[in-house]
């Protein structure tokens, strides 16, 4: 075992946990401004219900995914000394920006977005939750160009003398393909989460009112109002999914058709596909044997691969055997092939639980067209529920297809991972706080999944007592704490 | 003025406005345990007066950090792999910090509680203790070989310049901190925080000045930074005679002037060297060997130029909308009546 193993590990778990959080930030930040716009326009008490008590289950979120984010801040330099040296010239300048231009916004409006439900003009009010929710894209769009960078690197050149890479052109590297492509491709997935959660939430609350008379808490009898509003806010999640469902489809393809173009490698491994082809089938379950590089096993769709990454049905994709060969010669000796099991299944894994909630929000939405329609049966609730942790999971299985994928190397052609890690932290050290980390994620997540669970519990009489009048603004409940 | 030492000043400002800023929240963490027995008002008003800014100060630091990486790479680098035990130690302490901040108020309950108040503690004295020592640290010079790798292990970075600068920290942004709940509160919280901040001098006084004075001596840039040192000297008594006087304006003043010069001394002293090699001179980091590009320090000069006034504009006016004094009628809404603390004393009346 070597520090680097770990240190990759730590980065892994690191960051997949705090992946579990920015989606449904930057999805909820946007649904909590809609609803809190809503409420300003028409006044009606049931969207104030609805801002108040998705707008506190949001900023539960919220904050793990603030303090999570800081880790990322420090690992780079920490952990990835090397690539740091190395990228910080170009990969330092979006992080930078990254900061100044987005998360002052975001940080600085949801404090006067929290503590500002009686002191700003309720205009003002509702003006910052939109701005925290422009600051979450912005962040977005920074940290992903970065990204991307490192997986189609763009605008630098490598100077001789230092051996660093140096940035040549900053519009190249926020205008790279491969950064808005993904940009379109994470934030929608992301919408697809925070509508999913919406319709896991609501799907909930309908549930236990009308199959058990209770708030989820036993006994607690829900007010009337209560079934108005979750249903109303299933149509609005299930409406949301559906929207950025089809804008992830779209933005997917896109994706492989890039990857085709800057790593064929990883789309290569993502389909087990070991020699080149013309008219490439898609592989719809392969067992491969990796130490002699072929699919002893393989069932596949005819053309359908070489269709999705070029565009025509009997474009050339080329295979991992093929390209292999290819970067030995121009790089050197080495293996540049990823772990093809893990990219292949993390590949299917994305694609099938995404378009499993993409799938369920269309049939939602067809089981409660019109004003009334609630469907009865068990299944649809259990399955709403089960939508929120796949799509949860698809978004991990996508970055562990992204990264996993364009291994060996940290940045594309560039630099190797096994080259980025810092030199002169040792394996008792990264061992001690990758436990460190563990411990404290796994606990903080009980933690916060607990109060999410309250809160749905509890629900939003709770939180906002059923007014006669909504003018009387005294009696609009403030958040502090 | 060479582009590397404007980003080296850069670097300099936002560090030290993270701390300026940051320092008076880690006070107030610091103290809060203390404003008011278990499970009472006092403490929320002391954790209310931070609360729409807390979170915008700690952005203050991903900023410096974030600077740092674009600007300065190598020190970024260097500096963060070799800090290890205590950014790790830091990194936990906010993580735990900020939920805390959000979460103690979720549950009615009062042990859980009781455990937000511990990580809120221990979240604010231990960054507040840590920074001290890495950056009392980074003036003096660790051990570093020729590839810039710090080879400084965990007892070399506790060295008696390094405690003593982690006892400044730590006693300046408690007095820091006890000012800011004298300006920004009213009632009971108003008149401990008042007799908090008299305590913190008796630390902040001593070990400030003997640590400026230490800084000066072994480390200093003569007479570049004897003048800081000079007024973050002054600012520290005079803040405190401010807050004996209840002048908590100027007693605020005073001590947000003392961290910014206490900062401006380390980083001028640091100058031009940004990590130094106590293992041999030749192998340290300087703004010219540890910076990046021409192209990128041009760039992100004008994104700093166009960006940070606004940015300090609106960060200004959340805390004008936040100016009044935090009470225990603004956060529970309602008149409170005074009760018994968790232990069945009646709370004292002040």
């Amino acid at each position: 075992m070597e520090a680097l193993e770990l240190a990759r590990w730590q980065f892994g778990v690191t960051t997949i946990y705090h992946f579990l959080f920015v989606p449904l930030t930057i999805g909820l930040s946007f649904i909590v401004a809609v609803l809190q716009t809503l409420w300003y326009r028409t006044g009606r008490h049931e969207y104030l219900q609805a801002t108040q008590f998705f707008g506190k289950l949001f900023l539960i979120n919220f904050a793990m995914g603030v303090v999570t984010g800081i880790v990322q801040e420090f690992q780079f330099g920490m952990n990835w000394s090397e690539y740091s040296r190395f990228v910080g010239d170009v990969f330092g300048a979006p992080l930078a920006m990254e900061a100044l231009l987005a998360f002052f916004l975001e940080s600085t409006f949801i404090g006067l977005w929290i503590f500002g439900w009686h002191r700003l003009p309720r205009g003002a009010h509702l003006a910052c939750i939109w701005l925290v929710a422009v600051g979450t894209n912005l962040s977005a769009y920074f940290i992903l160009a970065a990204n991307a960078w490192m997986r189609h690197p763009v605008g630098f050149t490598v100077n001789e003398e230092t051996g660093r890479a140096e940035l040549t052109d900053i519009l190249a590297v926020l205008g790279n393909d491969q950064a808005w492509s993904t940009y379109l491709h994470t934030v929608s997935a992301a919408f697809v989460t925070a509508g999913l959660f919406v319709v896991a939430v609501s799907a909930y609350k309908l549930w236990r009112n009308s199959h058990h008379n209770d708030t989820g808490v036993a006994g607690v009898v829900p007010p009337k109002g209560d079934f108005a509003l979750f249903r109303g806010a299933l149509k609005v999640g299930l409406v949301f999914t559906l929207a950025a469902g089809a804008l992830v489809v779209f933005s997917g393809d896109h994706q492989a058709k890039l990857a085709a173009q800057y790593e064929p490698m990883k789309l290569a491994a993502a389909e087990a596909l070991w020699e080149t082809e013309e008219g490439a089938a898609f592989s719809a379950l392969a067992v491969g044997d990796t130490e002699e590089r072929y699919n002893p096993i393989d069932i596949t769709i005819p053309n359908v691969l070489s269709f999705l990454a070029t565009g025509e049905f009997d474009g050339e994709v080329h295979g991992m055997n093929n390209l292999q060969e290819a970067y030995e010669e121009y790089y050197g000796p080495g293996n540049y092939t990823p772990n093809v099991f893990v990219v292949y299944w993390s590949f299917r894994l994305m694609m099938g639980l995404g378009m499993f909630g993409v799938a369920f929000a269309a049939l939602g939405l067809y089981l409660t067209r019109g004003r009334e329609r609630t469907p009865t049966g068990k299944w649809f609730y259990y399955a709403a529920m089960l939508a929120l942790p796949a799509a949860l999971a698809a978004n991990i299985f996508g970055w562990v297809l992204t990264e996993m994928g364009r291994q060996p190397w940290t940045v594309h052609g560039e630099l190797l991972t096994a080259a980025s890690v810092s030199p002169g932290v040792s394996l008792g050290a990264v061992a001690t706080t990758l436990a460190g980390f563990t411990a404290v994620y796994g606990l903080l997540f009980v933690v916060e999944v607990g109060l999410l669970l309250k809160y749905v519990k509890a629900g939003p009489s709770h939180l906002v007592p059923d007014l006669e009048d909504d003018e009387d603004e005294s009696r609009i409940p403030h958040f502090s704490y | 003025m060479e582009l590397t030492v404007i980003w080296f000043i850069a670097i300099s400002v936002l560090w030290t406005g993270y701390f300026v800023l940051e320092g008076f929240d880690f006070g107030v963490g610091t103290l809060m345990s203390f404003m008011g027995g278990r499970d009472s008002v006092d403490r929320r008003v002391a954790l209310n007066s931070i609360g729409p800014v807390w979170d915008a100060n700690e952005v203050w630091l991903i900023t410096a950090l974030g600077a740092t990486f674009a600007a300065f790479p190598a020190w970024y680098a260097s500096l963060l792999s070799g800090f290890y035990a205590p950014m790790f130690l830091i990194l936990v302490a906010l993580i735990l910090r900020g939920v805390a901040f959000e979460y103690r108020g979720k549950r009615d309950s009062a042990p859980w509680r009781a455990w937000w108040d511990r990580a809120i503690l221990l979240g604010s004295v231990l960054p507040a203790f840590l920074w001290g020592v890495v950056f009392a640290n980074i003036v003096r010079g660790v051990a570093m070989d020729a590839d810039q790798v710090v080879t400084a292990s965990v007892p070399d970075l506790l060295n008696p310049y390094a405690l003593l600068g982690g006892l400044t920290t730590l006693s300046l942004f408690t007095l820091h901190g006890a000012v800011f709940l004298t300006l920004k509160t009213d009632g009971p919280v108003r008149v401990r925080a008042r007799r908090a901040a008299l305590w913190a001098a008796c630390a902040a006084v001593p070990s400030g000045t003997l640590f400026l004075a230490w800084t000066q001596l072994a480390h200093g840039g003569g007479t570049r930074t004897l003048p800081l040192v000079l007024i973050a000297a002054t600012a520290l008594v005079g803040g405190v005679a401010a807050a004996w006087h209840r002048r908590e304006g100027w007693s605020f003043a005073f001590t947000a002037v003392t961290v910014l010069t206490v900062f401006a001394a380390l980083f001028g002293s640091l100058f031009p060297n940004v990590l130094p090699s106590t293992t041999d001179p030749a192998f340290g980091l300087t703004v010219s060997n540890a910076s990046s590009a021409e192209y990128t320090l041009t760039l992100m000069s004008w994104v700093a130029v166009v960006f940070l006034p606004l940015v300090l504009l609106y960060q200004g006016w959340s805390y004008w909308v936040f100016r009044r004094r935090v009470t225990g009628e603004t956060v529970t809404g309602a008149t409170v009546t005074r009760g018994e603390d968790r232990d069945g004393r009646p709370e004292p009346a002040v």
